[in-house]
C-alpha cells in the first residue's frame, strides 16, 4: 500500500552541521511503515529541482500520526527542504520499498551507520528492542559534532558506541573497527548497516570473513521511486552461477541481504 | 453543457482520451495502478522491449539538470516472453490499448520482434524505437539516418499487421526529412520527441555524472524543442502524431495537440506526479468545457494558420 499525499510539517530542527530532523504528520505512512522502508518527498513546489528526494524512515509516533526523517543537505533539494517550515505540505509518498528482515526474539544484532546512514537504523533498533533482541548501534562519523545520536532529544533505547576519523569522539578510526573487535567476540547472530558505499564494502567483506549474515540498507539516485523507471540500480549475484544483475534499490530494495551485493 | 468528446483515433488505435504513457516512464503499468485508474488512460505504451531480456547499463543512471533529467537506463527489459506471459495477461484486465515500444541491435531483431507480437490478443500496436540515444548498437544508429529508419520501418511493416508508430529522434539535423523517409517507407503514426542526448559533469569528482557518460535529457526543459517538432512534422505530412517532451500538465498536453498532435504521452511528469496523466486528462476536459469546445479534433492542429 502507498500513497501520495500532502503531509503537514510538524517540526523541522537542525540537529547537526547540515543535518536536520523532520517531523511530519502523515498518520497512514505512521501507520503502516516499517524499519528499512522510505519515503519519496517533494522538496518544493516547483519543477526545478524536478525530482522528489528518497528520505528512509528514522522512526515513527503511530500514536501522533508523525513520521521522522533525519536528513543530511547534499544539494539543492535537501536545502529546499530544509527550509521548510511549520505548517507548509510537502508531497510525500510511502512507505516505499522492503524493509529489514527482522530476527526472532533474543537474538544478538550489531547495526552499523556511517554518518546520516544511521537515519534507519534508529527505527529499526526500536522495533528491535520492542521485540526483545540485544541491540547494539556502532556509529561512524568524521567528527563528534556530526553525532547524529546521543544527544538532547535523539536518546536510544540501545548501547551504542562511537568511531571517529579525527578522535573527537570514542574510537580514533572508522566503524568498520569498531565492528571487527565486536565480531571477533562472540554470539552476533545478525549485522544491518547503512552507510557510505566504502563502510558497506568493508562491512560486507567483515560478515563474509566472520561468517555472520547481514542486511544493508542501500542509496541510489532515484526517478520514480515505484520501479518503473529502472535507474536506481544496484548490481546483485546472479543465482547459481548466473551472471551478475541490475535489481531496484526502489522496490526490490532499499534493504539487501549483504552476501547479494556485488562491489566492484 | 455535455461532455465534450476527449476520444481520439491514432493509426486505428481508438482512445477514449488523447493521453498516454512514454515508454519507460510507467513500466508495465502495474508500478502506477496504486495511483491511477489504468482503465481511464488513453493508451499505455510499455517499457521499450527486446528479443532477449536485456541488463541495461552501470548506475548512475540518472542525474537531475535544470528542469529536466538525464537518464542512461540502456533498455534494461526483461525480454519480450516476459512480456507476453507475464505483463500482458496484467494489463489485458484492463480497458485500454497496450502498445508495445521496440527496440533492437539490428534490423532483423526489429521484424522478429514485430512478428512475435503480431495477432496477440490485447496488444493494439507497436511504437518502434529507433532513436533511443543510450544503447551502444542500434539505437539512434537507425533513428539517425533516413534510410536505416525508413529499413526499419520496412521490415516492421512487413512481419505485423498491428498499427505502426515510430518514434522519432530530435537529435538530427532535420526532424522533418525522418519523418517523411519512415511515413513512405509505411509508418502509421509518428510519435515525437524521444530524449535529447546530452551530459552532465559531477564537478566534485571531476567525473561524467552517468556512468554511460551521455544520456537522455528529458523532462520540462525540452518541451519547447518537442513542440517545436510537431509543429514542423505536422505542417509538412498527413499523419497521426503522438506528441510528448516535458509535459507536466494539461495545458502543456493543449500546446502539443494545437502543434498538430493526435494524442500526448506524459514521461518524467509521473516521477514527479504519479497521478499526472490523471490530472491531465481532467484538465484537458475541464479546458474543453470552458472554451466550449464539444470535441477535442477541433483542437487538433488549431494554432496552425
Amino acid at each position: 500500500m502507498v500513497a501520495d499525499i500532502p503531509a503537514g510539517v510538524v517540526q523541522q530542527e537542525q540537529v547537526g552541521p547540515g543535518q536536520y530532523r523532520l517531523t511530519l504528520y502523515a498518520p497512514v505512512i505512521a501507520s503502516l511503515a516499517v524499519p528499512g522502508q522510505f519515503v519519496y518527498i517533494r522538496c518544493t513546489d516547483g519543477l526545478d529541482p524536478l525530482l522528489r528526494r528518497p528520505l528512509s524512515i528514522h522512526g515513527v509516533n503511530r500514536e501522533r500520526g508523525e513520521l521522522f526523517l533525519l536528513y543530511q543537505v547534499v544539494g539543492r533539494g535537501t536545502a529546499l527542504l530544509a527550509a521548510r517550515r511549520r505548517g507548509e505540505r510537502l508531497g510525500v509518498m510511502g512507505p516505499l520499498g522492503r524493509g529489514f528482515t527482522l530476527p526472532e526474539p533474543g537474538r544478538r544484532v550489531i547495526l552499523v551507520g556511517g554518518g546520516i546512514g544511521v537515519a534507519p537504523l534508529v527505527f529499526l533498533g526500536q522495533e528491535l528492542v520492542h521485540r526483545n533482541n540485544q541491540v547494539c548501534l556502532l556509529v561512524g562519523v568524521r567528527s563528534a559534532d556530526q553525532l547524529p545520536v546521543g544527544k538532547k532529544g535523539y536518546t536510544v533505547p540501545f548501547d551504542f558506541a562511537v568511531a571517529t576519523d579525527d578522535g573527537s569522539c570514542g574510537h580514533h578510526g572508522s566503524v568498520t573497527d569498531l565492528l571487527e573487535k565486536v565480531l571477533a567476540g562472540e554470539g552476533v547472530d545478525m549485522v544491518y548497516a547503512c552507510g557510505p558505499r566504502g563502510m558497506l564494502r568493508q562491512t560486507a567483506s567483515l560478515l563474509a570473513r566472520y561468517n555472520v549474515p547481514g542486511e544493508f540498507s542501500l542509496e541510489e539516485r532515484m526517478g520514480c521511486g515505484v520501479g518503473a523507471c529502472l535507474s536506481c540500480v544496484c548490481k546483485t549475484a546472479g543465482k547459481g552461477g548466473e551472471p551478475s544483475q541490475y535489481r531496484r534499490v526502489c522496490v526490490e530494495g532499499p534493504v539487501f541481504p549483504a552476501e547479494q551485493l556485488v562491489w566492484d | 453543457m455535455i461532455k465534450p468528446n476527449l476520444a481520439v483515433d491514432v493509426a486505428g488505435i481508438r482512445m477514449k482520451n488523447p493521453v498516454t504513457t512514454a515508454s519507460g516512464t510507467f513500466g508495465f503499468g502495474f508500478e502506477y495502478a496504486p495511483f491511477v485508474d489504468l482503465n481511464r488512460l488513453g493508451a499505455i505504451v510499455v517499457k521499450g522491449t527486446t528479443l532477449l531480456p536485456r541488463r541495461g547499463n552501470p548506475p548512475p543512471r540518472i542525474v537531475e539538470t535544470p528542469a529536466g533529467i538525464l537518464n542512461a537506463i540502456g533498455l534494461q527489459n526483461p525480454g519480450v516472453d516476459y512480456f507476453i506471459e507475464v505483463a500482458l495477461p496484467y494489463l489485458r484486465q484492463f480497458d485500454l490499448p497496450v502498445i508495445v515500444n521496440i527496440a533492437g541491435d539490428t534490423v532483423e531483431d526489429y521484424a522478429a520482434l514485430a512478428a512475435r507480437l503480431d495477432g496477440v490478443p490485447g496488444v493494439a500496436g507497436l511504437e518502434v524505437n529507433i532513436s533511443c540515444p543510450n544503447v551502444k548498437k542500434g539505437g539512434l544508429a537507425f533513428g539517425a539516418d533516413p534510410d536505416s529508419a525508413a529499413a526499419v520501418v520496412r521490415v516492421v511493416k512487413g512481419a505485423t499487421r498491428l498499427p505502426v508508430v515510430v518514434k522519432l529522434s530530435p537529435n538530427v539535423t532535420s526532424i522533418v526529412r525522418l519523418a517523411e523517409a519512415v511515413v513512405e517507407a509505411g509508418a502509421d503514426a509518428l510519435s515525437m520527441i524521444n530524449t535529447l542526448l546530452g551530459m552532465a559533469i559531477d564537478i566534485r569528482r571531476r567525473r561524467p555524472a552517468l556512468a554511460n557518460v551521455m544520456g537522455g535529457l528529458s523532462g520540462p526543459a525540452i518541451k519547447p524543442v518537442a513542440v517545436r517538432a510537431v509543429w514542423q512534422v505536422y505542417q509538412a505530412l498527413k499523419v497521426p502524431i503522438v506528441g510528448m517532451g516535458g509535459i507536466v500538465t494539461a495545458e502543456d498536453a493543449l500546446e502539443f495537440i494545437m502543434a498538430g498532435a493526435t494524442a500526448v504521452a506524459v514521461g518524467t511528469a509521473n516521477f514527479i506526479n504519479p497521478r499526472a496523466t490523471m490530472d491531465i486528462i481532467d484538465g484537458i476536459e475541464k479546458f474543453l468545457v470552458e472554451e466550449r469546445v464539444s470535441d477535442i479534433q477541433e483542437l487538433i492542429g488549431a494554432a496552425h494558420m
